[in-house]
């Protein structure tokens, strides 16, 4: 386990190497550079000379990509330009609305996806088992900002069910709750798609193992066969799929806080965006980048705990 | 001709299948018969027209700068039909060459581009797309170039898997023993043999590249107004949402009608020619 724990880190670490090598060559090769791109069209030769010279870009290219590199992996990715404030602080304040946001989107995917998955498995070939399978088609193909601005429409705007903007009161977790269920059914809803069909075959093999034959021998009631002895194995493979999953989420979530105008990484992304924040972008496609390969490492982790096969695999 | 009809009736036997093949049809119709189809001008401005709902002359309302809605609709299917056309290809092209590379060459190259692939892929799609757009500007050249960025991998890996499989196989060792070069083994032997699966998974790529580009269009990183696309119609029914539903209402039933449609085909294509790519 030991040393497949640490093979499974080197090759995170190395894949946040190649992902920073990559978001480098990005900002150097692509016409435009970042001074002019934050002063704006009306800045002159000297400002920006003067910016140049204070975010290190007149430095030769490897000296310039070294200390990206060296100042990413001790947490410095250099301040923000309006206000000076380091980017890591910056980032860091909004990460925890999007978090809650992918949490939501999680217990939403979870709540709805495992029963319909499971559903399906036990009433197999059915007409139950087929508007299962062809809704979770549906949920898949249809991008998260149409579900969002949908949603917002009909239970935010027209029915006035929930409410439509913000993230609540700081404080009253219950205002809170009810901000985050519009924004995370949005990010959520596409995955339920993905959990039930994974539910529904990794259960349709489960029901099959030996283990299953041999209860069912024993006379026990079907009730607690297929949720005991059967959901209980089915579900792991989830696991590795919501790791994979939070990447996409993360994506969701950029457009659920925009329609939803909650604060949040995507929001800081897309206003840094429009003020030419350029630091503020960057820093936060690697912190998100670095989330994602940190989260899959989880998965694989806690797969590799359970499964000795993928160890010896690797 | 009866080649052609076998896989079509194949396809049509499929209720879902069939359900896929019209619905895409009916977008493709829309988009190309576009100018047949509406004699408004999707970018002609009428303000004393703003913010109606249907009626038989404006059949899915207006907008809120009186821009004919229909018509917005059909011309906007030309952009995301294109982009998904154009960049599908462009990255399907790039994604042969490189998988051939790391499949067919050294293996410190292989493990090299695996690890390439694994980086561009853990970017989160939407903070790529920020990144990038923020640098080039909003265009539908940036929208294209995350497409091929987001997709390429995908396709590079699959075929890197399926030429690994088939370089040891004894025809190719065969050629390689009558002195066939390698760029003649790659496209006459390997090609051919790994690029049926491909097709199909770029088919059900179709509606992912057709939400990148309404995505970035809804952000305002896609195309640039005046133009139409479905993405930036659907932002301006976020925008006056509170004044009429109808705007949003035309901006997302076309990019729900389409992505679905792939969808459905795609993956009646997938289990009637490849069942071995079932679940993927």
């Amino acid at each position: 386990m030991l040393s497949y724990f640490f093979k499974r880190l080197g090759l995170a670490a190395a894949i946040v190497s190649v992902a920073m090598f990559l978001l480098f060559c990005m900002i150097y090769l692509i016409p435009g550079d970042p001074a002019s791109v934050a002063l704006g069209p009306r800045a002159t030769e000297e400002m920006r000379a003067a910016l140049r010279e204070k975010m290190g870009l007149n430095q030769p290219v490897l000296v310039q990509f070294w200390n990206f590199y060296i100042g990413a992996w001790t947490g410095d990715l250099g301040d923000e330009v309006l206000s000076g404030r380091p980017v890591t602080t910056v980032v860091f304040e909004q990460l925890p609305y999007t978090l809650a946001l992918i949490v939501g989107g999680i217990t939403w995917s979870v709540a709805l996806g495992i029963p319909l998955g499971c559903w399906a498995a036990v009433s197999r070939g059915s007409w139950a088992d087929r508007v299962v399978g062809i809704l979770s088609v549906a949920v898949i193909a249809v991008p998260s900002f149409v579900i969002a601005i949908y949603a917002l429409l009909i239970f935010a705007v027209e029915l006035r069910w929930l409410p439509a903007i913000g993230a609540g009161e700081p404080g009253n977790l219950g205002d809170q709750l009810t901000h985050l269920i519009l924004p995370s059914l949005a990010v959520g809803l596409g995955w339920v798609g993905y959990i039930a069909r994974m539910v529904r075959a990794s259960m349709l093999e489960v029901l099959e193992a030996s283990h299953i034959r041999t209860a069912r021998a024993f006379g026990l009631p079907d009730r607690t066969i297929t949720y005991r002895y059967a959901l209980s194995i089915a579900i792991l493979p989830t696991v590795t799929l919501l790791g994979v999953g939070i990447g996409q989420m993360l994506s969701s979530a950029v457009f659920a806080e925009i329609v939803f105008a909650r604060p949040g990484v995507g929001k800081l992304v897309y206003d840094a965006i429009l003020t030419r924040n350029f630091p503020i972008v960057t820093g936060t496609v690697l912190i998100t980048t670095v989330l994602f390969v940190l989260l899959n490492l989880l998965a694989d982790l806690i797969i590799g705990a359970l499964d000795p096969r993928v160890r010896s695999s690797f | 001709m009866a080649e052609l009809w076998r896989p079509i009736r194949k396809i049509l036997r499929e209720p879902l299948g069939a359900l896929g093949l019209f619905l895409v049809l009916f977008v493709i119709f829309g988009a190309v018969f576009a100018d047949l189809l509406t004699g408004w001008d999707p970018t002609k401005i009428n303000p004393r027209d703003r913010f109606q709902g249907p009626s038989a002359d404006h059949l899915m309302g207006t907008d809120q700068l009186g821009r004919d809605l229909f018509a917005r609709v059909l011309y906007g299917g030309r952009i995301a039909l294109f982009v998904a056309l154009v960049s599908t290809a462009v990255s399907l092209v790039i994604g042969i060459i490189l998988g051939l590379i790391a499949g067919y060459g050294p293996r410190w190259l292989d493990n090299l581009m695996i690890l390439l692939f694994d980086a561009m892929k853990s970017f989160p799609t939407v903070m790529l797309a920020l990144a990038l757009v923020t640098l080039m500007g909003p265009s539908l050249t940036a929208v294209m170039v995350v497409v091929v960025l987001v997709t390429v991998p995908g396709y590079a890996r699959i075929i890197r898997t399926q030429t690994i499989a088939l370089k040891t196989s004894e025809y190719v060792t065969a050629a390689q023993s009558m002195g066939a070069s390698s760029a003649r083994i790659l496209r006459v032997h390997i090609l051919p043999n790994v690029i049926g699966p491909l097709v199909i998974l770029a088919s059900m790529d179709i509606p992912v590249v057709i939400g990148i580009e309404a995505g970035m269009s809804f952000l305002g990183l896609g195309v640039r107004p005046p133009t139409p696309s479905w993405g930036s119609i659907l932002n301006d029914g976020f925008t006056n949402i509170r004044d009429t539903a109808w705007i949003a209402i035309a901006g997302g039933v076309p990019i729900i009608i389409t992505t679905l449609g792939f969808t459905f085909l795609g993956e009646t294509l997938r289990d009637v020619f490849d069942p071995r790519l079932k679940g993927r």
